[in-house]
């Protein structure tokens, strides 16, 4: 009741305030998450969330048995296995990968995401399959993830795949239980923000440092409600693999989704792919992608405007991924903080970081470099270690380990020889899996142990309980292997 | 579920921002395929600390936990809500919750009650000094009260609505099996399968 005035309350006021309505206008012109959203819609009725349907649900081991148990309960099939698809990335080994897992409560996890999927009929790519890898990796390069396509995963990174123009978005176990019986989820329309990347990267800058910059700009809760739509010459300009980078961490800005709106790069990307449609299929399909952008005269509930050309490397100081600056800057003290919370918050980053105020960040020294996840573990990220760590030895005393997204990206890096520029510097050469970047398997940091990573979450004891982490670009994190501290590639000359 | 009117229990004082889901429950736990028994978990880094407020006797049997903003955010884990339940959790405050954890939060039955930070200071204070105050959240008349404060708290409609029948959304959305089957025949052929 109270909402309903409030909205009410809210026409009227901007109704006055522009002499317009923007509701008139948005009934007019569309965001493309709007479209997306709109192309969806099993049901909709006043006072209830829409009912939306899936176009794809992708599952893994680890917020999936408990679901699976669910339907047993109840009796009730997967409705669409041929919209679902299973692999195994969070908790599996990247190292011996052809031997049982030695962790038995690891091992009986995975085995129970085996049985699921042979007792539902969902096809499962396992550790060993050509096909395995990390959920979100593996979705784009098979051409499953297409425009305009609504895609969930028990997963808060499914984000990435909003890359695509897709609509895509994390969800919990309830949830991944409701996608599998019905193929829908009822939900809130989010809001939508517009991210501006305008302008043109500096060398050396890559979709890593963009969206750690928009994170430290809007804060880990600025998204919060939001579907984040990248937008700007400086987006149109990466390639997939960037804007996939971007959209992964829009969860970490709070947002539940990031989109890019399809273009030529995109549907260059999607062409050929296993599952991407063909023949007078890809032209229906072609046609409807690019119906997918934001109308001029849409209207976004928030703006943020970020000049690209003012960006440089960006690495994270402190236990949540707002907490970044570049490169060049010091160790914040807490007597920068805006408000007392946010002061409590950098003494308590301060004192589990182990940080002074005032350190330049370059002096920090890392034990342990990590290049991998859904965030940065593809092909383009190795080609740009590897190009830094070519010819050169990792610092005395350095751990770098090298985790490919999926197994083709394993393959494929090893076809160009990245592999063994990794292994000449010194690398671990590794299997694909989540790895390090959450520490659910082997592969953690130990107490105090420091690491750069190009992962997504430097929270307290992510990578390994006591473990510190900095947040960093692939780039930075090869200068960082060579250094010993936190470095960029232009330290190196 | 079990239906959610109205919750009186004493609070622990959480006076930490940005509580991500890795700390209320770490991915070491996630392995195991139930959903109970996750209770151990809960805070583990944080309760090896003898001083955390968890450990503290006086606030031993707690059922409301008053947190700090942007409580929940990160990984998508429904762990965490299990583990909080597990502990003996039924209510949350913050003045701003992830939308993930949020969501979760609303299909397990734990209430996520949003109130401003003033709210929440003005409740540290007191069960700081009395970890005896007695704290009622009531759903139905979307209010928190404790001693002499008595606050409204934000929480959808439709959660609000679903928390007090106790439904489970699954049987609702099979209600609407026609219509889905009605969408998936218009669906265009160009969209993907798995299998």
């Amino acid at each position: 009741m109270l909402a309903r005035v409030d909205f009410a309350l809210a026409l009227i006021i901007t109704s006055t305030a522009t002499g317009n309505t923007r509701y008139l206008e948005a009934s007019v012109g569309r965001t493309l998450a709007e479209k997306v959203w709109s192309d969806h819609i099993v049901r909709s009725a006043e006072g209830e969330p829409d009912l939306l349907y899936i176009d794809l649900h992708l599952v893994h081991e680890v917020t999936s048995p408990q679901a699976f148990d669910g339907l047993r309960n109840a009796g009730r099939p997967v409705r669409r296995p041929d919209l679902t698809l299973a692999t195994e990335d969070h908790n599996i080994p990247t190292i011996d990968v052809d031997k049982p897992i030695a962790d038995p409560v690891s091992r009986a996890q995975v085995e129970a995401l085996r049985k699921n999927c042979a007792d539902f009929g969902v096809p499962l790519y396992s550790l060993g399959n050509i096909e395995q890898g990390i959920v979100h990796v593996v979705g784009p390069q098979l051409g499953l993830t297409q425009p305009g396509m609504t895609i969930v995963c028990g997963d808060s990174h499914t984000s990435t795949h909003g890359a695509f123009g897709a609509l895509a978005f994390g969800i919990g176990t309830s949830e991944v239980e409701h996608v599998l019986a019905t193929q829908t989820l009822p939900l809130k329309p989010f809001k939508t923000m517009a991210i501006n990347v305008e302008g043109e990267l500096p060398e050396g800058v890559s979709a890593k440092d963009i969206i750690l910059a928009v994170i430290a700009k809007i804060g880990t809760g600025g998204g919060q409600g939001y579907v984040l739509e990248y937008r700007g010459s400086a987006i149109r300009s990466l390639s997939m693999e960037g804007r996939m980078t971007i959209c992964n961490m829009s969860i970490e800005a709070g947002a539940r989704a990031g989109m890019v709106a399809p273009d030529e790069t995109t549907f260059d990307y999607v062409q050929g792919r296993e599952h991407a449609p063909s023949g007078d299929e890809w032209d229906a399909a072609v046609a409807y992608w690019r119906t997918l952008f934001t109308d001029d005269d849409a209207v976004f509930d928030a703006e943020v405007t970020i000049d690209a050309s003012t960006l440089s490397p960006f690495v994270t100081w402190g236990t949540n991924p707002g907490q970044g600056l570049p490169l060049s800057a010091s160790v914040p003290s807490p007597d920068d903080a805006k408000d007392e919370v946010d002061k409590v918050a950098i003494e308590r980053a301060l004192e589990y970081m182990d940080l002074t105020p005032g350190t330049p960040l370059r002096d920090i020294p890392i034990d342990t470099v990590f290049i991998g996840s859904c965030t940065n573990g593809r092909i383009e990220d190795l080609r740009v270690a590897a190009d830094i760590l070519q010819g050169q030895q990792i610092a005395e005393g350095m751990r770098l380990m090298v985790v490919p997204g999926s197994a083709r990206v394993r393959l494929h890096a090893e076809a160009e020889g990245l592999d063994q520029i990794f292994i000449n510097a010194g690398a671990e050469w590794r299997g694909a899996g989540c790895s390090m970047c959450l520490g659910m398997n082997p592969d953690k940091l130990t107490p105090g142990e420091r690491s750069a990573s190009t992962s997504n979450r430097n929270f307290e004891g992510r990578q390994g309980p006591g473990g510190r982490t900095h947040l960093v670009s692939p780039a930075v994190a090869a200068a960082t292997a060579i250094t010993g501290h936190l470095a960029s590639p232009a330290d190196l000359a | 579920m079990e239906p959610f009117v109205r919750h009186t229990g004493t609070a622990a004082p959480l006076r930490r921002s940005n509580v991500d889901t890795d700390q209320i429950i770490p991915a070491e736990y996630l392995k195991r395929i139930t959903r109970d028994g996750f209770e151990d978990g809960l805070f583990s880094a944080w309760r090896k600390d003898p001083e955390f407020v968890l450990n503290k006797p006086e606030y031993e049997g707690v059922s409301i936990l008053v947190a700090g903003p942007d409580f929940g955010t990160g990984s998508s884990r429904e762990h965490a809500v299990w583990a909080l339940q597990n502990y003996g959790f039924a209510v949350v405050l913050s003045s701003r919750f992830a939308d993930i954890f949020r969501g979760n939060s609303g299909k397990g039955g734990l209430l996520t009650a949003q109130v401003d930070q003033e709210v929440i200071e003005r409740l540290w204070d007191m069960i700081e000094a009395d970890p005896t105050t007695e704290v009622t959240v009531d759903l139905d008349a979307r209010t928190v009260t404790a001693q002499d404060l008595q606050a409204d708290f934000d929480v959808d409609d439709y959660v609000r609505w679903r928390l007090m029948e106790g439904l489970d959304d699954i049987g609702i959305t099979l209600q609407y099996a026609d219509e889905i089957s009605e969408f998936e025949s218009a669906r265009p052929a160009f969209k993907p399968v798995t299998q």
